[in-house]
């Protein structure tokens, strides 16, 4: 039985970047806030000492800071014609777990994404009308659009000490920066960071074809930086440990050095770890969150009652928390009705390895998580996507993020996998390449969803979340289409060899891709085909909130962490009027 | 050895010494401790698979989802070796692996890398995908795990290893040979 605790003003669920923002943010209204975090407490020291934390084994390969698959994984198949099976080990994607959450790990790719995708319904109606939208493609509108949220994004940008260019400042468009991103009100908090020889090449030939070049806006500080909250962050030592690592130095923004100490030194706020939540418990009409039930490291439950729930875990964990909850009407493809689970997506990859003669040195292992130089000029809302046949488009670099020889060695295609000439290959070449990433968009699709396995089970028994997903023809075709401009680009470089890395066939869990899922709790405008409101308030049960990429209609083709923090700013905002007034935010 | 028994170890020192041979490019896995490496991370908690989902029931599945055996690495080892030997005394000459020449040891993991060769309980490419990896693991890892022993892999490719201290070189060595002594994480200690 459940040893019933004393009732909180607000329970919030993971203590990433959004629990974090939003516990801090909340904290000033002096209600009682209790935090649950399933995974340790951490911080910088000891945790990310140096140089025990340059340690590609540990980190990179045995996923030391992230989620424990053995406790909770999840299951996973092309098509609903197949039986889903575990993800037995981590592969496509990598969820964080303890203090911080994945934003411990992450790169500090900051983005804003594209006014396109915050409304690519409106604007795609409005370009070209319905008829270019294939039929299975469920495109919505956040029901928010990127003017919105431009303030906060800007305040998740100064949290984060972002190092950049503008290049759409009060709508005058800056050479240098990314002409091709919404206004922005001021230049970012820190210059952009010194590029690398790769990233030179990379500027000279995009510049040469007429496309516009600019450096990546990271969270990797290109000079010392105190925020607006007064918290000092060091300066980025190019170290290449960033991705699958934390940061010695504090150089790479992450709540549990910003955002988390400041909430959990207020004495209304109380964080406890290793607190795993089951489920958010609700009245018999599902329409009141009463508490939620959480197991104690050794294995005691608890149940805590709260006023307000926020769910802030990782996007796949706040859908499997609503599914096992009761929170809103489950998807089903068959019929198209329900919300909890629709939406679900991902990213698509493609590009060029470039491979050069001996005198072209790269030094790989000088680099930064989000050190990149990258055009938009093929990204979403850029460019005439729907004349070369789909919707979308995706963010084309060259990034610079640390040459880490177990997981980096650029070999041309025929080299044997091992022995000698495999040996000769990687020694030959691992100084002199580079690649040239698209980071495709991916829409939402009727067959491709979020719901619970009825076979598997997770160490406290229950159901796993299961993953039904695979990529599309439109989706392909864009792949393919940007695999063709990176070719390109690497042609201009003056390489000895250009390889095309086509757009995959299906989607396979087992490679990294990316740590980018999106969907399965979307926002939006209509009830039917959203489970949250604008503010990420649930539809169903309006004392619970949602945060993180989960919200997100569809994928784009850029990081998701610039609109996850800049959401959790907008959803405090939201659920400081709601405080004050109890009730759905939008009348249902 | 900590996990892998004589007879097993000789198996491994014989795979991971063709996988990654001593030649004129630079180090073989062997001399700089890939075994040892191997042995013990199967001996620890990635051997036991501490962290997979291990629960059954378990199917075949497709390629794209992924490892699906019912086994943690250390038993794909010990059932794998097993299987390999006894399919390398089937068909060469009723000879375990690693009493086969070095060529006929080259053609025998080629053919088992193939999908060729036929293993009696485990599937012969999961049992060779996870050999690979770790071998690559151990070549390339800091040497504290075993392998890579003195840094001598990293200086062959030129990989400054741990260091991580280039915010004064980045900009002055770009495009340039960046030529420095590799260091472990027990040399900055």
């Amino acid at each position: 039985m459940a040893t019933k605790l004393k009732s909180a003003d607000i329970v919030i669920v993971g203590l990433g970047w959004t629990g974090g923002i939003l516990a801090k943010e909340l904290a000033d209204t002096g209600l009682s806030i209790v935090v649950l975090e399933r995974g340790a407490p951490r911080d910088t020291n000891p945790d990310f000492m140096y140089p025990i934390i340059h340690d590609e084994l540990r980190y990179a390969q045995r996923h030391q800071l992230m989620q424990d698959v053995s406790r909770e994984t999840l299951t996973f198949r092309n098509n609903a014609n197949e039986t889903a099976l575990p993800m037995r080990q981590l592969g496509s994607f990598l969820p964080g777990e303890g203090v911080g959450g994945a934003g411990v790990h992450w790169n500090g790719v900051t983005w804003r994404w594209l006014p396109w995708d915050h409304e690519p319904l409106k604007l795609t109606l409005g370009s070209y009308g319905r008829s270019v939208i294939p039929p299975d493609m469920q495109l919505q509108d956040w029901g928010v659009s990127y003017d919105e949220l431009e303030h906060y994004y800007d305040k998740f940008e100064y949290l984060c000490g972002v190092s950049g260019k503008a290049g759409n400042l009060r709508g005058q468009k800056i050479e240098g920066g990314n002409v091709f991103e919404g206004p922005r009100q001021r230049e970012y908090p820190n210059p952009p960071m010194i590029q690398t020889h790769a990233g030179a090449l990379f500027d000279k030939a995009a510049k040469s074809l007429g496309y516009h070049p600019f450096p990546g806006p990271s969270a990797n500080m290109s000079q010392p930086y105190v925020n607006p909250d007064g918290v000092a962050f060091g300066t980025c030592h190019y170290c290449g440990y960033c991705e699958r690592f934390g940061c010695e130095v504090n150089a790479k923004a992450s709540a549990h050095f910003t955002v988390i100490p400041l909430a959990a030194q207020k004495n209304n706020v109380e964080m406890r770890t290793n607190a795993r939540v089951m489920k958010v418990n609700l009245d018999t009409a599902k329409t009141r969150a009463e508490s939620v039930t959480y197991i104690d490291a050794a294995g005691r439950e608890f149940e805590q009652p709260g006023d307000l729930v926020v769910l802030c875990a990782y996007a796949l964990g706040n859908v499997h928390l609503m599914l096992l909850s009761g929170i809103g009407k489950p998807y089903n493809p068959a019929t198209g009705d329900g919300v909890i689970g629709r939406n679900y997506a991902y990213q698509i990859g493609s590009g060029a390895t470039v491979f050069f003669d001996e005198k072209t040195w790269m030094n790989p292992f000088m680099g930064a998580g989000a050190l990149a130089v990258n055009i938009d000029d093929f990204n979403t809302g850029s460019f005439d996507h729907a004349k070369e046949g789909f919707i979308g488009g995706g963010g084309i670099s060259t990034p610079s993020a640390g040459g880490r020889p177990i997981g980096f060695r650029p070999v041309p295609p025929g080299t044997p996998a091992w022995g000698t000439e495999w040996k000769r290959a990687v020694v030959r070449h691992y100084n002199h390449a580079l690649a040239i990433n698209n980071q495709g968009s991916v829409m939402a699709y009727r067959q491709n969803y979020l719901d619970l396995d009825s076979t598997y089970r997770d160490r406290y028994g229950r159901p796993l979340l299961r993953m039904t997903f695979d990529f599309h023809a439109n989706e392909q075709k864009q792949a393919n289409f940007i695999a063709d401009i990176c070719v390109k680009i690497g042609q201009a470089m003056g390489a000895e060899r250009v390889v095309r890395r086509a757009s995959p066939q299906r989607y396979s869990i087992v490679p990294y891709q990316s740590t980018h899922n999106t969907g399965g709790a979307a926002m939006g405008t209509d009830p039917k085909t959203s489970a949250l409101n604008r503010y990420c308030q649930t539809w169903d049960v309006s004392n619970v909130f949602v945060t993180g990429a989960c919200a997100f209609p569809q994928n784009a083709g850029k990081n998701p962490t610039g609109p996850v923090g800049a959401l959790a700013y907008w959803t405090a905002d939201a659920i400081k009027r709601y405080l004050k007034k109890p009730e759905p935010l939008v009348p249902v | 050895f900590r996990f892998f028994t004589p007879l097993e170890a000789a198996v491994v020192v014989a795979l991971v010494d063709t996988l990654i041979p001593k030649d004129d490019v630079g180090p073989g896995g062997v001399e700089v401790g890939v075994p040892i490496f191997i042995d013990r991370e199967l001996a620890g908690a990635y051997g036991r698979g501490a962290r997979m989902y291990l629960d059954g029931p378990f199917g075949q599945g497709t390629p794209q989802q992924g490892y699906q055996l019912p086994l943690p690495p250390a038993d794909l080892y010990r059932i794998g070796i097993a299987d390999l030997n006894a399919w390398c005394v089937k068909t060469r000459g009723g000879k375990a692996f690693d009493q086969l020449s070095p060529a006929d040891r080259t053609a025998a993991l080629k053919a088992v890398e193939a999908g060729q060769a036929e293993f009696a309980q485990v599937p012969a490419r999961s049992f060779f995908s996870i050999l690979l990896q770790n071998t690559m693991e151990g070549f390339f890892a800091d040497p504290m795990y075993g392998g890579n022993r003195n840094n001598a892999v990293w200086k062959m490719i030129g990989f400054p290893g741990a260091i991580g201290m280039y915010g004064d070189v980045i900009e002055k060595y770009r495009n340039k040979r960046y030529d420095v002594e590799p260091k472990s994480i027990q040399d900055l200690s």
